[in-house]
């Protein structure tokens, strides 16, 4: 097992608050380093990312990992296609706060933008490294050397493979980003569906997830919660459950409530007993489905106008509002969250599914008064998550758990109920649009979106987003809702309209209390932004007597937006007329006419 | 107390409680990792296996209501250097995103082509209806299942 290593990041996570108040003068600072392309940036030598091996094959550090989209086969493609080796001889290793780059979160379509760039970058760098070597020992010059397969062809037949040039491979340098990666049309693997990786092993039941790790000496937890947000425990009947047939630990810790036994279902007996002999106090209510939006809205928020431009209406304009609802949603993945950690001398090491290890090991750390260096993170994989599920609170409860029983690994498993009620949920919003129209033109806008958070992700540099640890004794608080910056936002993803009005208005209305425990669910508020702004065009065409792909098209300059309805409109087999008459046929109509 | 189980074709005994889960130990006895925990309440039918080919619901399944039956899980299937048609035909199809829900689809899948060797498309809806995909894996899986019923056809 390699040891966790302190890596950029962490370095200056664990310094941050001190650099930035610094009063060392700016010169004294030395040079700022070059801006590297993608996760090179912030992991800068190439041997963080590659390694070439005795035998020839390639093992692959990345920092991103495999939540089914099939990154890590992508990765790979990319990694070899730079290297010019088979698919079939690169090794992929992903986060692992051990051993891989930090890359931070898997999360919003950033992992070929982020982390494919640095292998990309680094791999036609090390390629070249490989055959500047090889000039050398043919005592030929390198541009009349071909590599095929890992292996370097002189003109004169001579070859040698990277596997032999291992010795003299140094990639302990920083990368330089200089060397240009190869032209999309040499691509042989990269651009072509490849088998993934992770597959046959899932098919024919392989170990696949971090739910089939079975170490030696293997305990198994289970988590007791609370009935409600924020209620405490008051007492439990603990000799009673420790009497039970395999109970190995209680843990208590201020209204954190757990319990390890021999076997799987001992543990799951041990917590129905926990269950049904705890008792709580306090804590808050959920909101009431019936008026929920509205009592979200009249919640505090932190308001910011996101997107303003501005043109007087004219006299006369027909002026149309809609509100539209998304619910609290649930991810929901096909099982729920589960974690094995293991303390032995001092370290703690832990199998999780988090979308982010290393701000995952960050949480821990602060949650438990360890220091990063003595916990390690390792990327398992777990079902579909679409987002911040339960996962890396399940990372946290079982390292609670493993510190009851003395250097055993602890599989903790959260039941199905502890994954509806206690994960973070996709948040409800509320989006409220005011149109006005004019001469067949949209000549006003007006869009307001309410959203709790939809990232309480852990990394937050204030608060701690680790749900068990809000319930120890020494109670940990999350970190505040905070404003995502433009153009990917958050709540306000996809708010401002790319249909191009001469007046318009977007403001985000953040909310800053919780009543359900929100954070990233898939694309965040996209979806619903988009859903709103499309279903109100249509009213607003409605309104406007004019079909609904020709208004759009009125209202569009940009012509990839354009060709994106064209295509849609096609694809649909679209009838202007019939269907704006069907259309008004069958929806009331107006909807709120002012 | 000692259980004889007959899994994949080999008697195993076990110690366990009678009423425990057939799942956990087929999990953690017999370290079986083709059988998974999605719900434990029969909803989501990750935990899927045949027993004496027909399709259970191993999570609510006591282990001492089936001894001296045939249970079957992904694994005695086949293997990864021999896979079972339907093994090979998820793979060929690609037939996941996470995966998780695999196992239990392939064997209520298999359920199925002991049944009815030869599926309409809407025979393998209706069987796999009651298993659970959170990803949204379900057309690749239906195409997986209907390659399978036809090779199935030239063995």
């Amino acid at each position: 097992m390699d040891a966790p290593r302190l890596t950029r990041r962490d370095f200056t996570a664990a310094l941050g608050g001190i650099l930035s108040f610094s009063l060392v003068p700016k010169v004294a600072l030395v040079q700022e380093p070059a801006r590297l392309p993608g996760s090179l940036q912030t992991n800068r030598t190439l041997d963080a990312w590659l390694r070439i091996n005795a035998d020839g094959s390639v093992t692959v550090f990345t920092g991103k990992v495999e939540l089914g989209q099939g990154i890590v086969t992508a990765l790979a493609q990319i990694a070899a296609e730079e290297l010019e080796v088979p698919l079939g001889r690169v090794t992929m290793i992903s986060g692992d706060t051990g051993r891989t780059p930090n890359e931070g979160q898997t999360a919003g379509s950033q992992s070929i933008e982020q982390s494919g760039t640095a292998l990309r970058m680094a791999g036609a760098e090390v390629r070249a490294l490989l055959i500047g070597l090889a000039a050398r020992k043919l005592g030929v010059s390198a541009d009349t050397l071909k590599v095929t397969d890992g292996v370097i062809h002189a003109p004169d037949g001579r070859k040698v493979g990277y596997g032999e040039l291992t010795a003299e491979t140094d990639l302990k340098r920083e990368a330089t980003a200089k060397v240009p990666p190869k032209p999309a049309a040499q691509y042989k693997i990269v651009g072509k569906s490849a088998p993934r990786i992770d597959i046959p092993a899932k098919m024919t039941g392989g170990a696949a997830f971090v739910q089939d790790l079975r170490l030696p000496g293997m305990v198994h937890g289970r988590v007791v919660r609370p009935p409600r947000y924020g209620a405490r425990l008051d007492s439990f009947d603990e000799a009673r459950v420790k009497a039970m047939p395999g109970v190995i630990a209680v843990v208590r810790d201020g209204s954190f409530l757990g319990v390890v036994a021999r076997r799987e279902e001992q543990a799951i007996n041990a917590r129905l007993v926990l269950i049904e002999f705890a008792k709580w106090s306090g804590g808050s209510e959920l909101p009431d489905p019936a008026k929920m939006y509205e009592q979200l809205m009249s919640l505090r928020s932190e308001d910011r106008v996101i997107g303003e431009k501005d043109a007087p209406v004219p006299v006369g304009a027909k002026v149309l509002e809609a509100t539209y609802h998304r619910p609290y949603q649930a991810h929901a993945a096909i099982a729920p969250s589960c974690a094995v950690a293991e303390l032995k001398d001092g370290k703690l090491t832990v199998w999780t599914h988090s979308q982010g290890v290393f701000p995952l090991r960050a949480t821990i750390a602060r949650a438990l008064g360890l220091q990063p260096r003595d916990i390690r993170c390792i990327h398992a994989e777990g079902p579909g998550c679409y987002g911040h599920n339960g996962a890396d609170d399940a990372a946290f409860d079982a390292a609670m758990l493993a510190r009851a029983v003395n250097g055993r690994p602890v599989r903790l498993q959260w039941m199905r109920d502890d994954e509806f009620k206690w994960e973070p949920y996709g948040p409800a919003m509320t989006m409220k649009v005011k149109g006005a129209v004019a001469g067949g033109r949209v000549v006003g806008w007006t869009f307001d979106v309410w959203s709790q958070s939809h990232n309480m992700r852990p990394g937050d540099p204030d608060g701690i987003n680790l749900m068990g640890s809000w319930y120890l004794a020494d109670a940990k608080r999350p970190g505040p809702a905070r404003h995502a910056a433009q153009p990917n936002g958050a709540g306000d993803r996809n708010a401002i309209t790319l249909y191009d009005f001469p007046r318009q208005r977007t403001t985000h209305h953040l909310i800053m209390e919780n009543p359900v425990r929100t954070s990233a669910l898939r694309t965040l508020g996209a979806y619903a932004n988009v859903f709103a702004i499309e279903s109100f065009m249509d009213e607003l065409a409605a309104a406007a007597g004019i079909d609904p792909v020709a208004f759009r098209l009125a209202h569009i300059k940009d012509e990839r937006e354009r060709a994106v309805i064209e295509a849609v409109a096609k694809a649909a087999a679209w009838k202007p007329a019939a269907a704006a008459s069907a259309m008004r046929a069958t929806r009331p109509w107006p909807p709120t006419l002012r | 107390m000692a259980i004889s189980l007959k899994v994949n074709g080999a008697t195993r005994s076990v110690d366990a409680e009678p009423d425990t889960p057939l799942l956990y130990v087929l999990r953690n006895d017999l370290e079986l990792n083709g059988a998974k925990y999605g719900c434990g309440l029969t909803q989501c039918g990750a935990c899927t296996v045949l027993v004496n080919g027909a399709a259970r619901r191993s999570c609510v399944t006591p282990v001492g209501s089936i001894e001296g039956n045939e249970v079957t899980t992904l694994e005695g299937l086949g293997t990864l250097d021999k896979p079972h048609p339907l093994q090979k035909a998820f793979i060929d199809e690609q037939a996941a995103q996470c995966g998780y829900c695999a196992s239990g689809m392939i064997m209520a899948a298999a359920d199925l082509l002991n049944r009815n060797p030869q599926p309409q498309e809407a025979d393998v809806r209706a069987a796999l209806a009651d298993n659970l995909c959170r990803c949204g894996t379900h057309n690749r899986i239906i195409r997986a299942v209907l390659r399978a019923a036809r090779q199935n056809g030239r063995i």
